[in-house]
């Protein structure tokens, strides 16, 4: 009988050990951030362009760019992958090969590391196209780099939408546009939003594809949609190379910026799924 | 008219010795079924189904699990349409058209023949939008808000829910929802109501008053009416189709219109021992 108990009690220890790794690691690293960078997340961070003197330094540049990449981002990629997602679900016939092989090719897209995307997005935007090392391309590269999460979460949203819904509908005799738009998509919004915004969170934190297409380091004016740019992960990684100590504190505070932004919309995601939750 | 070639053997119906009685039928048939047959996917659901269904009355379909007659009352409103790889061959006519011609839009068609289900499926809006989807998604908003008091009064809601038309549907209860549903459906002032186990998740109280909303619906519409519950068809249907389930030679199974007449006679001297064994419960 002991025996048991034990063992039960050990599993449940196990998990939580695995829980506490996680989220330890995640203290330890906001402790520490915030210990070294807080002291510069002051108005001159928001204000200033880089610098080579670390007390009038900021990354006002970089903030922008990473808010215009953010909003073109969701510009692109939420219409494409929410058509794709509702083509997918409610128009594809799954008997045909050609919506077969689209779907295995969604999955795999997903799993393809960004810094391919990078490659692709160098030969095939930056020079193929002729856009140049410039904002617009680095939202671009982005929109392919998060498609495949968005299609992949909007589809599960459209999916958990019961048939019935759809059944009582036509019953009514609507047309398959108004069942989709009246109501299958009202329904599955609130989980596409949630997907769509943490594939975005995601996406704003990648740094690979941006320095691949030529993202550069040092920007002392705001940027511009079709200009060249940077990016908060990129601002950060060039900080932290730099010899000076300052520039590590100027790090972290960009560090706790990025942070901020980022779990700042998966806050919003989860109030979002909560505020919606349905039982049907 | 298609004919199903497949088919081997006599037929197992003789439609013409079990028609109803001249008396009951109320002039023109709203449905003329002939030869009916729906496969799945090659697979035979139902075959060699011929009925008329007559205005102003109650029709239900009883029968076993697996006998069809869900996959039949579909027919009528082409819901199967939306099922991928069924077909369904015969003739359906409606009012002398071929519902399954060419020409035909089956969504025109579910404007004129409603549906309720079997569970209830309150879409997640507002008591209100329910009623007022289908005239809207039709276009004909004109008097919306008398129209979805007319069709919630018609359906015997109105009284629980004129005061929270606002709130959300899926706060009503189980009987509540049905009710809604048979609103929604009243709202485009269809011809006829098509009814899938209706009540069959719902507690007696809530059956008992979508019974009698059916015997009060009939005086304007059509009903056509799928169950499980003997005593149910035989406490609102004017006639009464049974339907079986024939096992061929080589294991399949397939439904079969096997008795359609008058309730009272179905329930009192069917014509078919098969009737006979599964009315009085020695069978299914």
């Amino acid at each position: 009988m002991t025996a048991r108990r034990v063992r039960g009690g050990v599993f449940q220890a196990a998990l939580l050990l695995s829980l506490a790794v996680g989220f330890v690691t995640l203290a330890a690293l906001l402790v520490d951030v915030l210990g070294d960078g807080i002291g510069y997340v002051d108005r001159t961070l928001f204000t200033q362009a880089p610098s080579i003197d670390p007390s009038q330094a900021g990354a006002r540049p970089a903030i922008l760019a990473t808010i215009y990449l953010g909003g073109l981002l969701l510009l692109f990629a939420v219409p494409i992958g929410l058509g794709t997602a509702i083509y997918l679900e409610e128009y594809a016939n799954r008997e045909r090969w050609y919506n077969r092989l689209l779907e295995l090719n969604i999955q795999n897209l997903a799993a393809v590391p960004s810094i391919i995307w990078g490659i692709l997005g160098l030969a095939f935007l930056v020079r193929g196209l002729g856009l140049g090392r410039v904002l617009l391309a680095g939202a671009l590269i982005l929109t392919l780099l998060v498609l495949p999460t968005v299609i992949i979460a909007a589809r599960e949203a459209i999916r958990a939408v019961p048939d019935s819904i759809r059944q009582g509908a036509y019953a009514l005799g609507a047309t398959k546009w108004q069942v989709v738009s009246r109501q299958v998509l009202p329904a599955a919004i609130p989980g596409i939003a949630t997907g769509s915004i943490l594939a975005l969170s995601r996406a704003l934190g990648e740094t690979a594809p941006l320095i691949m297409i030529g993202a550069v380091t040092y920007i002392a004016f705001d940027p511009t949609i079709l200009g060249p740019f940077t990016a908060l992960p990129i601002q950060i990684y060039q900080w932290v190379r730099l010899p000076q100590a300052e520039f590590k504190l100027l790090a972290a505070a960009a560090i706790i910026v990025l942070l901020a932004i980022l779990l700042t919309m998966n806050a919003f995601a989860i109030w979002l799924r909560n505020r919606y939750r349905r039982t049907w | 008219m298609l004919h199903m070639t497949t088919i081997e053997g006599p037929r197992l119906v003789d439609v013409g010795r079990t028609a109803p009685e001249e008396a009951l039928v109320g002039g023109e048939p709203v449905f003329r079924v002939r030869d009916l047959a729906v496969a799945y996917s090659g697979a035979l659901a139902l075959r060699d189904v011929e009925l008329d269904i007559h205005p102003n009355s109650v029709t239900a379909f009883i029968g076993p699990s697996g006998c069809g007659k869900s996959t039949f009352i579909r027919c009528f409103n082409r819901m199967n349409d939306l099922i991928p790889n069924a077909t369904v061959r015969g003739d359906v006519l409606y009012h002398g058209q071929d519902l399954y011609g060419s020409d035909v839009d089956p969504v025109e068609v579910r404007r004129r023949i409603g549906m309720v289900f079997q569970k209830p499926n309150p879409f997640p809006k507002s008591i209100f939008d329910n009623v007022a989807f289908g005239p809207r998604v039709l276009g004909t908003t004109d008097g919306l808000a008398e129209r979805v008091q007319k069709a919630l009064e018609d359906a015997a809601l109105w009284d629980e829910v004129k005061d929270r038309l606002k709130e959300s549907a899926l706060g009503l209860s189980g009987g509540q929802q049905q009710r809604l549903c048979i609103a929604r459906a009243l709202a485009v002032e269809p011809d006829v109501i098509l009814m899938d186990e209706p009540a069959s998740a719902l507690d007696p109280i809530s059956t008992t008053r979508i019974e009698d909303l059916m015997h009060e619906l009939k005086r304007e519409y059509t009903i056509v009416i799928v169950t499980h519950n003997m005593q149910q068809a035989a406490r609102v249907a004017d006639m009464t189709a049974f339907f079986s389930v024939d096992v061929g030679e080589d294991g399949r199974r397939t439904g079969i219109l096997v008795e359609y007449d008058r309730t009272s006679k179905i329930f009192t001297t069917p014509g078919d021992q098969r009737t006979e064994d599964y009315v009085t419960g020695r069978f299914g």
